[in-house]
């Protein structure tokens, strides 16, 4: 029972993960929150059901599709909401990108409407037992795809040189365009990833779930704030370990407190944490930059 | 008199007002909050309880609802101190989320299903009389003082200090009082729609008076009421666009930012308006 939790626990988190991990990509490199991240997951669970629907019934066209769409979303955002702020008040993309968020969320409610949508099965259900343990082909689906996107990313920061012009930007943006670092290509290189990591997660949690509607990006923008503040503001790893901490910590609460409190564990955690250990849960460099 | 949907309007814009300063206070020392629903919520969920269930007459629940919020406002506010920035608005917003989640399993006050048997209290003249008092708060506030040493916080927390500022004092104050503002606010709206449910004060309530605040201008408290203002009848006026009345919302926000991003007003424009009046109309000798 508790092995079936840690496996239900563990792929929830890696979906977190995958927001996280854009969230603390633009924080690390901007100094700025970006609200509308969890809009962008939205639309990119709806573009993934508009191809698994109408065009073509592979998910990995699907999810291919999600990220490119989400991907230049998040261009676009880059653009209208935060260029025009560059030295502004740090408050002030806050602002911006909720207004953006609002923007996304009417055009997909104007458009798909309100209910909920049922996200086509794309993936045949198979279920697989492993000793104890109940695991479906969804399920393995959607850790290797979140697995594999991390993977990719890691390898992007460390390997290439364009990861290296956005780890260089993130320590310090002025340094960086010193030494040659095209810093507004790493803006909109760091906002590309950033968003196709949203958009695939959104696909993932169609798949987990079976169903989209336009306010799923709240609850999930608010979750991954939560976890990229478990791994430290601008730490990609930390991200990704502190997805896997609130996934984990989420399913067993259900599994053994009271289901109905799941929200508030996520955000009692954060508050203890804020208190006790601000820096987050690796403990790494901080950017402190407001 | 007013026809009904005109004073339906106008309630709400006090209710506004009143949501718009509650961000005010705090901001002004330097501190933003994210979770003013929550203290919100409070401020409902106690005067609700306090009438509907426990036949309380309603001065005394409004008083013992906003006193509520604001206690709970200095219990988050104290360890709230050590953070800053961008760490207070995280932990603000989650504060807001776990008083919802709260409220959403509390049987008492209904739980998911929601809270209803409170009376009508809230007709324009009371929401008009007490925005006017958080108003004039405000105003006497900021021209404090308490407003000077929140203004000094606001700019550098560290020489406000030097020169003598209780810091630590002074932003609890200020949170609290923001807390207990937004706490009347949920009183005023739970008396006037007679039925409160958990999800109306989540995160998308405490995004409200940010917007205002920011849309209005964030120097000085005319950008709370203008922002308030502005925002409350902007979407009446747009009302004629029916589906796409929201999303001009958020492109108008959006828009006022990067066109001013100290917000409509600021302070020099409140200094013009001033020279352009010749007896200062709100402010009276001191």
């Amino acid at each position: 029972m508790l092995a079936q939790q840690l496996v239900n626990g563990v792929m929830l988190g890696a979906v977190y993960a995958l927001i996280a991990i854009g969230y603390t990509l633009i924080f690390g490199v901007l100094g700025m929150l970006h609200l509308a991240h969890g809009e962008v997951f939205m639309i990119g669970a709806f573009v993934g059901l508009v191809v698994a629907t109408h065009l073509s019934g592979n998910v990995m066209l699907a999810l291919a599709a999600a990220m490119l769409a989400t991907g230049l979303l998040g261009l676009l955002i880059e653009r209208v909401a935060f260029r025009p702020l560059r030295g502004a008040h740090h408050l002030a993309p806050l602002a911006t990108t909720i207004g953006a968020g609002i923007a996304l969320q009417e055009t997909a409610r104007w458009y798909f409407g309100p209910e909920q949508q049922g996200f086509p099965a794309t993936i045949t259900l198979t279920l697989w037992e492993v000793g104890p343990l109940r695991v479906s082909s969804v399920q393995v689906f959607i850790l290797a795809a979140a697995l594999a996107l991390m993977a990719a990313v890691h390898l992007f920061l460390a390997r290439t040189r364009a990861g290296r012009a956005v780890r260089a930007t993130a320590e310090d943006p002025a340094v960086a365009g010193l030494l040659g670092v095209n810093v507004e290509a790493v803006i909109l290189i760091t906002f590309f990833v950033a968003s196709t990591l949203a958009g695939a997660a959104g696909v993932l949690v169609g798949l987990a779930y079976n169903s989209v509607h336009p306010f799923i990006g709240v609850q999930m923008g608010i979750k991954g704030l939560v976890v990229m503040l478990l791994g430290g503001l601008g730490n990609v790893p930390g991200a990704m370990l502190g997805g896997v901490v609130l996934g984990v910590l989420e399913v067993l609460g259900v599994a053994y407190l009271a289901s109905s409190y799941r929200d508030a564990f996520a955000f009692g955690a954060v508050m203890v944490i804020l208190l006790w250990r601000p820096e987050g849960l690796l403990g790494l460099r901080v950017q402190r930059r407001d | 008199m007013l026809g009904p949907y005109f004073e339906d309007v106008l309630v709400q814009l006090g209710i506004n007002v009143i949501l718009a300063l509650s961000l005010y206070f705090p901001l002004s020392a330097g501190q933003l909050s994210l979770g003013q629903g929550g203290f919100m919520a409070i401020g409902a969920y106690a005067s609700s309880w306090l009438t509907a269930a426990q036949g309380w007459p309603w001065p005394a629940a409004f008083a013992l609802g906003t006193a509520a919020a604001a206690g709970v406002g200095a219990l988050v506010g104290l360890p709230a101190l050590r953070v800053r920035g961008i760490y207070l608005v995280l932990m603000t917003m989650a504060f807001g989320e776990i008083v919802r989640v709260f409220f959403l399993n509390f049987e008492p006050t209904g739980a998911a299903q929601g809270f209803r048997g409170m009376p009508f209290v809230t007709t324009l003249p009371l929401v008009a009389a007490l925005a006017l008092v958080v108003a004039v708060l405000a105003a006497r506030t900021a021209s404090s003082r308490v407003g000077r040493a929140f203004a000094a916080i606001k700019r550098d927390e560290l020489a406000a200090e030097v020169i003598g500022i209780d810091v630590t004092r002074a932003k609890l104050v200020s949170f609290s009082v923001g807390a207990a503002v937004a706490g009347l606010a949920g009183a005023l709206w739970a008396h006037y729609v007679q039925f409160i449910e958990p999800e109306e004060f989540g995160f998308h309530r405490s995004v409200m008076p940010f917007t205002f605040v920011v849309v209005g201008g964030l120097e000085t408290y005319w950008g709370a009421l203008v922002g308030a203002a502005a925002l409350t009848l902007l979407p009446e006026w747009l009302r004629f666009l029916k589906e796409w009345r929201l999303a001009l919302y958020g492109v108008a926000m959006l828009v006022v930012m990067v066109v001013r991003p100290q917000g409509l007003v600021d302070h020099r424009l409140v200094e013009a308006v001033r020279r352009l009046v010749p007896r200062p109309l709100k402010e009276g000798a001191r």
